[in-house]
């Protein structure tokens, strides 16, 4: 989909190439990602492919066309391009940031404004409440949200990302990480996705091209990138802590354990206790009747009520939760932020799915770990 | 005479007299926006002629004002086309350089990203660029509309009309309350026409 051939920059007046020869290919609904420190080439390799700069030596193709004998803008219209939130119009409304290519290309108004409205909602804003607005009205997350929508605006096969999602608070990113991830599972596009962190390229990256110095050292999957880095200077990259960087690769609902003792919030703490005579589940999980989550009882501390209360009354309130596109490494990090040992993992509808423990997590890290 | 019975007095010569000043003034400013922001936005496409052209601009900001209507009189000739074109060079500077500073003062990353969706370079200045270095270049426009006010009075000497005809009458006349009439006059147009602009301003930048 998108293949380098031997391309080399040398910026003017510089002796250094920003890239070296470089030679990869971005498989079709593959996200790959351009990791490295500062300065090693990797958002110019990304500019190189929308034209943004002209390689000094070397091929690049799209679709098996050669992008220098292709009309530059006609190129730019159909490969989608997100920058830090910073790169939206600020004196257009978010519904006139996200149409800019749909009316470029010329699309009819009455079209424009469908998508417009069909893409906020992707992205989970209201289009009712966020249209006219402007983007200093909204948050970091807001912004860059619409980032993505704008990208996506004209519904092109491929995307750019250079750190799209760089200036938000890492509770956020988390979010617009996982949002994006499930948002590519149903749209399969091409992405290219630059980011200094090795953390964000691991969880988001189909395949990892790391580069140092202009030069590609290593473009392999994160599980491969984990276990054998290529390279000293990789093995720095990705870090001592390995084991836990690897909590990346899964999603907690794909892991989470069903198995553990679910009771209507109405029942009685007497029945909440038969059940957990026939599981060994550390904790009950209360729902309400439309199977959503209202809390959580300790085995310890449901074991000494009185069996007489209704759940209802003694569940503590929900707030180790997790999303099923989130992963295990943030379901550790949401343990952790509200000391609990466990998380409780959400479908789409908020419904419950499963559960994760902090035991169950080592044994999960010490199978998928060394 | 008082000053206020002289007001009284000529009061349909001073309407008539600031309806001739406003008119100069105006056109003059109508074709310095023109020509000052092109001149502005080409010199953000050419960065090697930023210089010399702002430059220019500067030089001729130096030229005392009565100079310039006598170099500029065999050209033009006697009456308010002189003192146009003499108030639409004095007003180049302020809006060449701030169309050229507001251009340059946007933000890369905005540009980049316009550039990299597939905006074509005329849709990037008519649709970006203009619309927000549009605060700075109305700044420079109520700079120049200000300054020219006051030069538009002297202009009167070549037979331009407008406020300055009182100055000219009243020091030929030794009348100084003529003089004093002509000034105010000019001094409350530039004042009014500040702050009806900075409102203009004010509105923009929101």
């Amino acid at each position: 989909m998108i293949r380098l051939e031997g391309v080399t920059k040398i910026f003017p007046r510089q002796r250094v190439p920003a890239v070296k020869n470089l030679s990869m290919e971005v498989g079709e609904g593959e996200i790959c990602v351009l990791v490295g420190p500062s300065g090693c080439g990797k958002t110019t390799t990304m500019k190189m492919v929308n034209r943004l700069i002209e390689p000094t030596e070397g091929k690049i193709y799209v679709n098996g066309r050669d992008v220098a004998d292709m009309d530059p803008i006609k190129l730019r219209q159909d490969i989608g391009y997100v920058i830090q939130e910073i790169g939206l119009f600020p004196h257009m409304t978010i519904a006139e940031n996200i149409a800019t290519v749909p009316r470029e290309k010329g699309w009819p108004e009455d079209r424009i404004q469908q998508q417009v409205d069909i893409l906020l909602e992707l992205v989970g804003l209201d289009p009712e409440v966020y249209r006219h607005r402007k983007p200093a009205d909204l948050s970091g997350g807001q912004r860059q949200r619409v980032g993505v929508a704008r990208a996506l605006a004209a519904d092109p096969p491929i995307l750019l990302m250079d750190e799209p999602f760089g200036a938000v608070d890492p509770i956020t990113r988390a979010h617009l990480q996982n949002e994006f991830l499930s948002l590519q599972k149903k749209m399969r596009k091409t992405v290219m996705f630059v980011t200094h962190d090795i953390d964000e390229a691991i969880k988001m990256g189909d395949r990892i091209a790391v580069m140092r110095a202009g030069e590609l050292v290593q473009y392999d999957t994160p599980d491969r990138l984990l276990s054998a880095p290529a390279d000293d200077f990789v093995a720095a990259l990705v870090g001592h802590n390995r084991a836990l960087k690897r909590l990346h690769l899964v999603k907690a609902g794909a892991v989470a354990r069903t198995d553990v003792a679910v009771a209507q919030a109405t029942r009685f703490v007497e029945e909440a206790k038969e059940l957990l005579q026939t599981n060994n589940s550390p904790v009950v999980v209360v729902v309400d009747g439309l199977n959503r989550p209202k809390g959580v009882v300790q085995r310890e501390e449901l074991l000494r009520r009185n069996g007489r209360a209704a759940l209802q009354d003694i569940v503590n309130p929900l707030e180790s939760v997790a999303d099923e596109d989130a992963t295990l490494y943030d379901a550790l990090s949401t343990m952790l932020n509200y000391g609990e040992r466990y998380v409780v993992v959400l479908n789409h509808n908020r419904e419950f799915q499963g559960i994760i423990t902090f035991g169950y997590l080592l044994e999960l890290m010490k199978e998928n770990g060394s | 005479m008082g000053f206020w019975s002289l007001v009284v007095s000529r009061w349909n010569n001073i309407l008539e007299s600031t309806g001739e000043h406003i008119l100069i003034v105006v056109a003059a400013v109508c074709v310095a926006v023109i020509v000052g922001v092109a001149l502005g936005v080409v010199i953000t496409y050419w960065r090697s002629l930023a210089g010399p052209v702002l430059y220019f601009c500067q030089v001729v900001m130096t030229i005392p004002s009565l100079a310039m209507l006598g170099l500029l009189l065999p050209v033009f000739g006697i009456g308010y086309k002189t003192g146009v074109a003499t108030l639409i060079l004095y007003s180049l500077l302020p809006i060449v350089r701030n169309t050229y500073a507001g251009i340059q003062g946007i933000d890369p990353a905005i540009i980049e990203a316009a550039k990299g969706m597939g905006m074509r370079e005329t849709t990037i200045l008519r649709r970006v660029k203009l619309p927000l270095a549009w605060s700075v270049i109305l700044a420079g426009i109520r700079t120049a509309v200000v300054m020219i006010i006051g030069i538009a009075a002297i202009a009167s000497y070549i037979g331009a009309g407008g406020l300055g005809e009182f100055i000219f009458r009243g020091i030929s006349q030794w009348n100084l309350q003529l003089v004093l009439l002509g000034a105010v006059c000019v001094s409350l147009l530039a004042v009014l026409a500040d702050g009806l602009l900075k409102r203009v301003e004010g509105r923009a930048r929101r």
